[in-house]
């Protein structure tokens, strides 16, 4: 009965996965991250993604701060540092926006700024509620499935 | 040479991970664990040439500091970069001279792939760096020490049988770089992907 409930689970959580895969928001480096989890190190993936959350809204009060002070330069060395942590995970629409935007600044087109501003912080905040949603199923799963699980901090 | 660390005869690769991004070094540190190096990872170019003794501090306990036997560093980082980084290392004395560099960035930048692979660098990594790269890197380092190792044995051997003065046959414990090698297996199958 329990071990059916860990099947359901499982199943929801594959959706999930293959839905944020097949839109974009997830490419195949979000499976090579899943790759380096193993009994050895078995929260491998919430601990780099929970870096990566607090990195990430960091960066963007920064770049919000920034475009109001026309900062472009500055805008661009955040872009990057945005840029390669999300590639790093696998988040390939958060990684696109990116791209946009730091175009945008290199053109010192405040508009565009804007607009770009607008779609990275929709583009993360899908991302992390996407994520949370799997972290949640994953954790439902492991608690019916029998297993001991370390609960997630509770990220705002 | 790095001391083996597991069962079988195969040596521990000890790698130097230099990234400014705390979820890079994260994933780069899990990656080469996971790949059975042993693993250091430090978050600037300043901080690694701190830990190799480069840093002006001690020059002359250079051969005596950590064995390294791959440094794997971030092109853009605050401050110096992987490039300088780079340059640093190969205008030191021969022992870190000889330890690969690898660049790793997020930009396919011709220019700054040239410019690293001429500087000496061993291979260019797009980020974000897979198992695999890992992997093949870790099999080319290996393979360099074997040759080294098979070198180094043969002219024990040749020493012992001239009986000449063990102090001119024994070369300092140099880590593997044959350059018609590097610059040929990995560069040819990274430009080919570019």
């Amino acid at each position: 009965m329990l071990g059916f409930g860990a099947d359901l689970l499982w199943a929801d959580m594959n959706r999930l996965l293959a839905f944020l895969f097949h839109q974009g928001v997830l490419d195949e480096q979000f499976l090579q991250l899943q790759q380096l989890q193993d009994e050895a190190s078995p929260n491998f993936v919430s601990e780099v993604l929970n870096i990566y959350f607090h990195e990430s809204e960091k960066l963007l009060t920064n770049l919000r701060g920034l475009l109001m002070e026309r900062d472009y330069k500055k805008m661009g060395v955040h872009l990057n540092q945005f840029m390669g942590s999300s590639s790093s995970i696998g988040a390939k629409r958060v990684t696109n926006v990116c791209v946009a935007f730091r175009a945008a600044t290199l053109q010192t087109n405040r508009a565009g700024c804007l607009r770009a501003l607008e779609m990275l912080e929709h583009e993360y905040c899908y991302l992390k509620n996407k994520l949370h949603q799997l972290f949640q199923i994953e954790q439902q799963r492991a608690l019916v499935a029998g297993v001991r699980y370390p609960v997630q901090n509770q990220n705002q | 040479m790095a001391i083996a660390g597991s069962p079988s005869a195969a040596p521990q690769l000890h790698v130097l991970a230099v990234d400014d991004s705390l979820v890079d070094r994260k994933v780069i540190e899990r990656l080469l664990k996971i790949s059975s190096c042993k693993v250091t990872v430090v978050e600037s170019g300043t901080r690694a040439l701190q830990y190799l003794g480069l840093d002006g501090e001690n020059d002359a306990l250079g051969f005596d500091s950590v064995k390294v036997n791959l440094i794997m560093t971030d092109y853009s980082m605050p401050g110096m970069t992987g490039y300088e980084l780079l340059k640093k290392i190969k205008q030191e004395s021969s022992v870190f001279r000889e330890i690969p560099v690898v660049i790793m960035s997020s930009e396919n930048v011709l220019t700054r792939i040239d410019r690293c692979l001429e500087e000496g660098a061993e291979d260019f990594l797009l980020k974000p760096v897979k198992l695999a790269d890992v992997r093949r890197l870790k099999d080319f380092i290996v393979k360099g020490k074997v040759k080294e190792g098979e070198k180094r044995s043969h002219k024990r051997i040749r020493s012992i049988d001239c009986s000449s003065p063990l102090s001119a046959t024994c070369s300092p414990m140099s880590l593997p770089c044959d350059p018609s090698t590097s610059l040929l297996s990995p560069l040819s199958a990274k430009k080919a992907r570019l």
